[in-house]
């Protein structure tokens, strides 16, 4: 298991470095350091000398990838892909092109995008498998194929709507909780209420329809008509053998997206001004920021990857007869 | 008149005459049309298709686009014909010049007042600050309060030309298929609604605005109805971008293994690694920074803001091919592996032989259905990609712009809520029928589910 795990770690490495090398050929080759500098500067005040001064502030003035000026190690060291890029790995992100630190600013915000990301995944899931299972309840009936064009009516709402009607709904109408804003100290639980509802609101269409399909599948099961051969009653069949059994592709399924939790949602972040790592993203977004963006990429695809490792990790613990090997 | 080619257009109508060829060389696979006769003999199939059809067709009449001639002043002497500078469109003639009908700021839908108040001199000549009337809202009414009576006596009239219209339209179509053992009914029913509710609309913006006006003081119908060109443009270029990658890396992996299914997987991982949202915002953003670079490149704004979109449809299919690259390796795999590929290896045929005539007709479901399923979340992503402000170019008609553009105004005291109703409500309707479409689709083709059928 550990020896798995260790060379699991081990294969991540070339992808991390592929994401690298795109990044930094989207930032650095297509989009060179003089475009940017034009750019941060605004038309009015490009000059040659302009230039040169703002990529020699930023450490936009050495070659990209080979230095053959510097001397031994230096060829490869001083150039604008290690600084930029290589130091990624060490989790060094650098400063901001604002000039802040951007990993202190990544670890205070982590925190409130977590604050409401875990919430609404885990009662999401709680609401969701509720939901499917009360419809395989009914499954083959009217009720079953209503509420399964209700899920697809959900589903084919925009995001947006749920957010926006949400605010309008509670927050301005009902006048139940702030419409946004956060806050660290006190009743933080009135500012995380409305988004976590909106978050899991949003999801049920989707989620209830993914799980109904894995109970059905696991309704289909042999072991399903044993036991309602030998005179289980239907409810202890759902809840005994069908709900059990299908918490394994449930519980792989949602692994993946564990890790991404710390990302937080950019929507729901901007919307109800949450100062978490998804307004943080598209701040940087909006002010162009690449170094910011840079960073989130990096940070992201560990997150990604670290998920598909749990992902693995979880189908042993679930089921006893995968091995990893 | 002028006709002017956008590149959008042109690719919609390549996609459209390309996908009308494909379906028909299918028409000779009984097993194909046997899986087609699953998906349209329900009802919900032929309604949720009709729809789709008719959102494709106001895109399509919405990409005819050309500039009007300009009638040269008596003084001018010469025979040179000038062109209006703004691009119009085939279905803004269909519409009746809708969109052409501006006020000065935000209105509600109906009203004959504009919302917000304003210097204005009454009766009297004196001046008092009210809020003044439309400028083409209820000009033909002698006093306001006819105004209900006036609206059902013009929805009666328009009713009438629709019902005339749905009659032109449908009759032939029963003629030729009233023996068929298709749910047509449903079709009809739905073609019956739209028509006649086409009708309604452009009879009556001639005298209301019926969904009101945004801030700018455009109709926010006309708005909507522009929106569908975008969505569906969006929806099926993005896919078809992205397709040909994932079906050639998908299918090489799968059949070659080794090396090239190594790459492929090294690949797919680092994309699908990279979060989605903030790769294709980086990638959009390069973009525009390289047109503002480049100022020279486009000599009429629509066709910047055409490059603009073309190029979203180019980045959002290069960074979503992964998904569908994994499915058809795992399904090329299964398939290399039956006795009749085995079979043309032992007679000698050749790879790229086996390739087109054995693997990729047994991939064709998983395209279909990815193709159906995709467009959906496509025109969603849209609305998203607009709101973060890496979306279509805000001069272009979009959903997402008009809700971007619109959801601060929630919060105004009285609510201003037609311009987000109209945009959530065309996007909807088109999505709730992709994805009803797409379900049916995917019962249909998906081997594991009509095999479940069979048991049952």
């Amino acid at each position: 298991m550990f020896a798995y795990i260790v060379r699991r770690l081990i294969y991540a490495i070339p992808i991390l470095v592929g994401v690298n090398l795109l990044t930094f050929t989207l930032f650095f080759v297509v989009n060179s350091p003089d475009d940017m500098a034009a750019s941060q500067l605004g038309d009015k005040y490009v000059t040659p000398e302009a230039i040169e001064n703002w990529k020699q502030k930023n450490g936009y003035d050495k070659p990209l990838f080979l230095n053959p000026q510097a001397a031994g190690v230096g060829q490869v060291t001083d150039t604008i892909f290690f600084d930029k890029s290589v130091r990624l790995f060490a989790f060094d992100f650098g400063r901001s092109e604002s000039g802040r630190d951007i990993t202190t600013d990544v670890a205070t915000r982590m925190w409130p995008s977590l604050a409401v990301a875990l919430p609404t995944f885990l009662v999401g899931i709680g609401v969701n498998i509720c939901v499917a299972l009360m419809v395989v309840m009914f499954r083959g009936t009217r009720l079953d194929r209503g509420a399964v064009f209700v899920f697809v009516a959900l589903m084919s709402i925009s995001y947006l709507f749920y957010i926006i009607g949400g605010q309008f709904l509670v927050a301005k109408t009902w006048r139940l909780v702030p419409i946004s804003g956060f806050h660290t100290e006190g009743q933080v639980w009135k500012f995380l209420i409305l988004p976590v509802l909106v978050g899991v609101v949003a999801g049920i269409g989707a989620g209830a329809r993914w799980y109904r399909t894995l109970f059905l599948e696991e309704a289909n099961q042999d072991y399903v008509r044993t036991a309602r051969a030998k005179g289980c009653s239907e409810l202890s069949i759902l809840f005994r053998h069908i709900l059990p059994n299908a918490l394994i592709p449930i519980l792989t399924g949602v692994v993946v997206l564990i890790p991404s939790l710390f990302m937080g949602s950019l929507l729901i972040e901007s919307f109800f001004g949450i100062p978490g790592l998804g307004s943080y993203m598209l701040d940087a977004i909006n002010s162009q920021d690449f170094a910011i963006v840079r960073s989130m990429v990096f940070i992201g695809s560990i997150l990604y990857i670290v998920g598909l490792l749990l992902t693995d990790i979880s189908y042993t613990w679930a089921d006893p007869r995968v091995r990893l090997s | 008149m002028k006709p002017v080619l956008l590149w959008s257009d042109a690719l919609i109508f390549l996609l459209v005459i390309s996908l009308a060829l494909f379906f028909w060389r299918l028409r000779r696979d009984p097993q194909t049309r046997e899986r087609w006769a699953d998906v349209f003999s329900s009802r919900l199939g032929m309604v949720a298709f009709t729809v789709i059809a008719a959102y494709i067709l106001v895109a399509l009449l919405d990409s005819l686009h050309f500039r009007r001639a300009l009638e040269n002043p008596e003084s001018l002497a010469t025979q040179e014909v000038f062109y209006d500078n703004k691009v119009s469109s085939v279905f803004d003639v269909l519409t009746g010049g809708m969109g052409d009908r501006f006020e000065r700021t935000y209105s509600a839908p109906f009203a004959l007042l504009s919302f917000e108040k304003e210097n204005i001199k009454d009766a009297s000549g004196r001046d008092i600050r009210d809020f003044p009337p439309l400028r083409h809202a209820g000009q033909h009414l002698a006093h306001p309060d006819e105004r209900a009576a006036d609206i059902l006596a013009k929805s009666a009239k328009a009713l009438f030309w629709g019902l005339l219209l749905c009659a032109l339209v449908i009759a032939p179509q029963w003629l030729v298929l009233r023996g068929s053992p298709f749910p047509w009914a449903a079709s009809w029913i739905t073609q019956g609604v739209i028509l006649s509710a086409g009708v309604w609309m452009v009879g009556i913006s001639h005298h209301y605005h019926i969904l009101g006006t945004d801030q700018g003081g455009a109709d926010v119908l006309y708005q909507s109805l522009k929106g569908i060109r975008t969505g569906v443009l969006l929806g099926t270029l993005a896919t078809l971008v992205m397709l040909p990658i994932a079906v050639t890396l998908g299918v090489m992996a799968g059949y070659f293994k080794g090396w090239v299914d190594d790459v492929v997987q090294y690949l797919y991982t680092t994309l699908s690694s990279i979060p989605g949202i903030l790769l294709i915002a980086a990638s959009v953003l390069l973009f525009q920074v390289y047109i503002d670079l480049n100022p020279d490149f486009f000599a009429v704004g629509m066709e910047k803001a055409d490059a603009k979109f073309i190029a979203l449809c180019f980045i959002l299919g290069v960074t979503s091919w992964s998904t569908l690259c994994r499915l058809i390796r795992a399904e090329t795999l299964k398939i290399s592996q039956l006795g009749y590929v085995q079979a043309a290896h032992a007679f000698g045929v050749s790879h790229s032989r086996i390739l087109g005539r054995h693997v990729l007709p047994n991939v064709v479901h998983i395209i279909l259905i990815t193709f159906v399923l995709d467009f959906s979340a496509l025109v969603l992503a849209e609305a998203v990609l607009s709101y973060i402000g890496v979306g279509v170019d805000p001069s272009m008609g979009s959903w997402g712009n008009m809700i971007n553009g619109a959801r601060s105004e929630l919060s105004r005291e009285p609510t201003i809520w037609w311009t987000l109703t109209g945009a959530f409500f065309f996007m909807f309707i088109l999505v709730l029928a992709a994805n009803l479409f797409s379900d049916l689709v995917r019962d249909a083709f998906d081997p594991r589910t009509s095999l479940r059928r069979a048991d049952a």
